[in-house]
């Protein structure tokens, strides 16, 4: 009880000392702030297009095109075959006159689809597989490649699994941003924390002398680094979350342009706590490397 | 001085401090102490005089552990302090009251907190700290000025001050490093008094001073240091 209430005062000490300074503090917050939020913000970008492109590459769809000269005997045998394959679920028949329909209807290029002399629309089936995984989505797509009068097969989700690789070099790249900016974090407690303890060099000296432990001696700056670090997570997060509100603004007005509904979600609550425990936990141990790095520079003579 | 010989001595562990054969040479080659050896019982008062320069306060700084003998040993309350492992000086240090020559007092705390620090150290619990902290003020006549700045008191007070943090953890051993250094007689006397009251309910005191006039009426064990050896 009493070892809480202690670290309870140390607390409260820290936090009047913070508020003491509110400009070096200030200071110290934002800098910590800017910091984390380039990585945050960043991971955050690249996690909502994955979770785009994921979305539409988890759609198990293959579009099978005929070649022009294919007749209705070739279109027979590749349904058939179509149908009889173990990898195939659902089978639709797009013919060429219902594919141009289609196109007039939806894209609003009447005026020029009516201008072509001939539909240059090929036959086409959209085929689902059974499943979604890759290989076999290749497998069937090179085997209906080798069938007769087939023109062209495309997985409708390769360009999304594309973008799924690239966004995997994207957070590889973030990760190493964040290590870095980690790292600055550390060297600004650190920095911190060795102007306190000059300015507290008496206390320090007096404290050892009348028998202050080094834990007792090294608490109340490991908690000063600990709530500058948590301070610059709280800032962070601030950062993130209202370029997300600004962005999603923006994002709105293009993608009812595009007739999609794309909105960037903001960090959630697990994401949240994790960025205020990482910034906390840098600055203890930024905190933790000055203070065992300068403490015993500090001996009473 | 009956010190014995052989620091494992039985009689050694009812001595308060045991100082034996220690000397202290600093990088350079000056010897601040040769070859000291002395011992003080529980709830003695023992005076250590000396011209300055004498290595009187090396002695009490190597009682407290601050500074460590290049040869020799101490013994306090049967703890070998030169055996003794890093972490557990600051245990050993909780046994003394220490009052500097300097004083060493927080400018920038006030007069309670200045007394508080030491059971804060400890880890005494908040109303118990204000309420030793009181007693130790009122015990040297600053109950008064608790919430007043060290720096607005005059040397007689600043020096009460120090008396004050130095025995709020109700410490087996007072160490004074020139109490009276800079004060006029009466201020003097009024100190050397609170040190002797202390020393009647069982505190083993240990002052270092130059102030022969002072001894002269107490008439009390003197440790005189000469150069940096005891003279008998």
């Amino acid at each position: 009880m009493n070892w809480l209430l202690a670290h309870f005062d140390t607390l409260r000490e820290s936090l009047v000392r913070l508020a003491r300074q509110p400009f070096a503090t200030g200071l110290n917050v934002i800098v910590i702030g800017i910091a984390l939020s380039l990585p945050v913000g960043f991971y955050l970008g690249i996690d909502n297009l994955q979770a785009f492109s994921r979305q539409l590459s988890s759609d198990p769809q293959v579009s099978i095109f005929m070649a022009m000269d294919a007749g209705a005997a070739d279109i027979a045998a590749v349904e058939r075959r179509l149908r009889s394959h173990p990898e195939v679920g659902r089978v639709d028949f797009i013919a060429r006159d219902q594919a141009l329909a289609r196109l007039k209807r939806s894209a609003g290029l009447a005026d020029v689809l009516a201008d072509l002399e001939r539909n240059p629309l090929p036959d086409a089936f959209v085929v689902t597989a059974r499943s979604n995984d890759p290989s076999t989505l290749e497998a069937l797509r090179d085997q209906a490649g080798r069938w007769p009068k087939v023109e062209h097969v495309q997985l409708d989700a390769e360009w999304a699994r594309r973008l799924d690789a690239a966004l995997g070099v994207g957070r590889l790249l973030v990760t190493l941003l964040a290590a870095l900016l980690a790292l600055a974090l550390v060297a600004v407690t650190f920095n911190t924390i060795r102007l306190q303890i000059l300015t507290r060099r008496d206390e320090i000296e007096v404290s050892k002398l009348i028998g202050a432990t080094n834990p007792f001696i090294r608490r109340p700056f490991l908690y000063l680094g600990s709530l500058q670090g948590l301070a610059g997570g709280c800032a962070a997060w601030l950062i993130v979350t209202l370029a997300l509100v600004v962005l999603n603004v923006q994002l709105a007005e293009l993608t009812t342009l595009y007739g999609t509904a794309f909105k960037l979600q903001p960090l959630d609550a697990a994401d949240s706590l994790l960025l205020l425990g990482f910034s906390a936990a840098l600055g203890w141990l930024g905190a933790w490397l000055s203070v065992s790095r300068h403490l015993w520079q500090i001996e009473p003579r | 001085m009956t010190q014995s010989r052989q620091p494992g001595n039985d009689a050694q562990g009812s001595r308060m401090i045991s100082v034996s054969h220690i000397s202290k040479r600093y990088p350079g080659g000056y010897e601040a102490l040769r070859d000291v050896t002395f011992s003080v019982e529980p709830g003695e008062m023992v005076f250590i005089t000396g011209h300055s320069g004498a290595g009187k306060s090396t002695l009490l700084k190597m009682i407290a552990a601050i500074e460590m003998p290049s040869s020799g040993g101490v013994i306090i309350n049967g703890q070998n302090v030169s055996a003794m492992k890093s972490g557990a000086i600051p245990y050993l240090r909780r046994n003394f009251g220490l009052i500097f020559q300097d004083h060493k007092l927080l400018f920038d705390r006030s007069v309670f907190e200045n007394v508080a620090l030491p059971l804060a150290i400890t880890g005494f619990p908040r109303g118990e700290i204000a309420r030793r902290t009181r007693a130790a003020l009122d015990k040297v006549g600053l109950l008064g000025r608790e919430k007043a700045r060290p720096i607005t008191l005059s040397g007689g007070e600043q020096q009460r001050l120090c008396i004050a943090r130095a025995i709020v953890n109700r410490p087996a051993i007072l160490l004074a490093d020139e109490p009276t250094g800079n004060l006029d007689a009466a201020y003097a006397e009024e100190i050397i008094g609170m040190f002797k009251s202390f020393n009647q309910v069982g505190v083993t005191v240990v002052i270092a001073t130059h102030d022969q006039a002072l001894i002269g009426r107490l008439g009390p064990r003197i440790l005189h240091l000469d150069h940096g050896t005891l003279a008998a």
